[in-house]
């Protein structure tokens, strides 16, 4: 089955990964910006990382027939150091228009801090101005519950914010009905310990449907899988769910969000598909 | 609208989740054997981890149908609502 993978970090991972998504049905995928493993030092070290996501990355995901997006944003990580934040947030529109952008992101919360929620809504600031789909990291673990309820706080106290252009990321059975209860899209990722197993991703679709909701697999420097999303596929064919419902999870409903872009361009093998 | 998909029979969950169900209960008590079987067990035992630990348990031998909801909330940092929120600009 073709599939989208919309939240993984190839910079991270090595071209045999490419290769083994392509072998399992991937046409697509989307990068957002996220932290490096270290704390960036200069906004100079953050173009040199957006060019790396615009140049290098599509690049690389081409030999194997994959097309490749991105999304742009200092990460919620490198967020205390607010004056740096503030210099990339003012240098991203030098790459919004690069073919492969869809939007900002994966911006959000980590430890819930003022100082993130602060740079949260600058970048909201920065959507809201350059029209931009949105792509929202919710914090881990203990953090998730608190996190979701304050970036679902600062999305409805800003008029401009139309929440069908907006996926709330990292979802799981406590904070997926505060984003499609409120309009917005969700991601589900697919880790092996900290976030959705494959299992109980299939127990969410199973409690709130198949509308406005995507699996990942986040694969990046950490332990991850890069194929967790046909991992899902199998989980979902297991339980006997009909291939259309698994289709619309894992290739229609990203295809859906991500066509809001105008950068949007639809990979080769659908281009014979009626929009 | 969410369209449904429609949930497996109970006694196919049975069937097939059993095995898996049983290991990871045995993992979770294995855990608590090996806290048991080292030093310093006191301090294990004022940790309010194992208290959610054993919170959890007591969750898992209720009938809520949404158990994994109320121990992800369980072991979540409480909100507060009146968080001050940063207003938007432009």
């Amino acid at each position: 089955m073709q599939y989208i993978d919309p939240h993984i970090h190839m910079i991270s991972r090595v071209t045999d990964d490419y290769h083994r998504m392509a072998q399992c049905g991937c046409v697509a995928v989307s990068e957002p910006a996220f932290w490096a493993g270290f704390d960036r030092g200069s906004v100079e070290g953050f173009r040199d990382y957006f060019r790396h996501l615009v140049e290098v990355e599509p690049k690389r995901a081409a030999q194997f027939g994959i097309k490749h997006f991105s999304w742009l944003c200092i990460n919620a990580k490198e967020a205390e150091n607010v004056s740096l934040s503030r210099d990339v947030i003012a240098m991203i529109p030098e790459f919004l228009q690069r073919p492969n952008v869809l939007g900002i992101g994966e911006i959000g919360l980590n430890k819930n801090t003022r100082n993130e929620a602060i740079i949260f809504q600058e970048h909201m600031d920065l959507a809201a101005k350059t029209n931009e789909l949105i792509l929202i990291h919710t914090p881990h673990l203990e953090d998730k519950y608190k996190g979701t309820r304050m970036i679902v706080d600062m999305l409805k106290n800003d008029s401009r914010v139309k929440p069908h252009r907006v996926c709330v990321d990292h979802v799981e059975e406590h904070t997926v009905r505060l984003a499609l209860d409120n309009g917005f899209w969700c991601g589900m990722t697919l880790y092996p310990t900290t976030k959705c197993t494959p299992a109980r991703a299939v127990d969410i679709i199973e409690m709130v449907g198949t509308d406005r909701i995507m699996a990942n697999s986040a694969g990046d420097w950490g332990k991850s899988d890069p194929l967790a999303v046909p991992e899902l596929v199998l989980e979902m064919r297991r339980r006997g769910h009909p291939e259309s419902a698994i289709r619309k999870v894992v290739f229609e409903n990203p295809i859906e969000f991500f066509r809001q872009s105008s950068r949007w361009q639809e990979p080769f093998s659908l281009l014979n598909l009626s929009k | 609208m969410h369209p449904k998909i429609q949930a497996v029979s109970a006694p196919k969950v049975l069937e097939q989740n059993f095995l898996e169900a049983r290991c990871k209960l045995l993992d979770i008590a294995a855990i608590l054997d090996r806290m048991s079987r080292g030093d310093s067990m006191d301090v294990v035992r004022k940790d309010a981890r194992t208290a959610r630990i054993l919170e959890a348990l007591k969750i898992l031998q209720g009938d809520s149908p949404s158990k994994a909801e109320q121990i992800q909330k369980l072991f979540s940092l409480p909100y507060d609502t009146n968080w001050e929120i940063p207003a938007p600009r432009y």
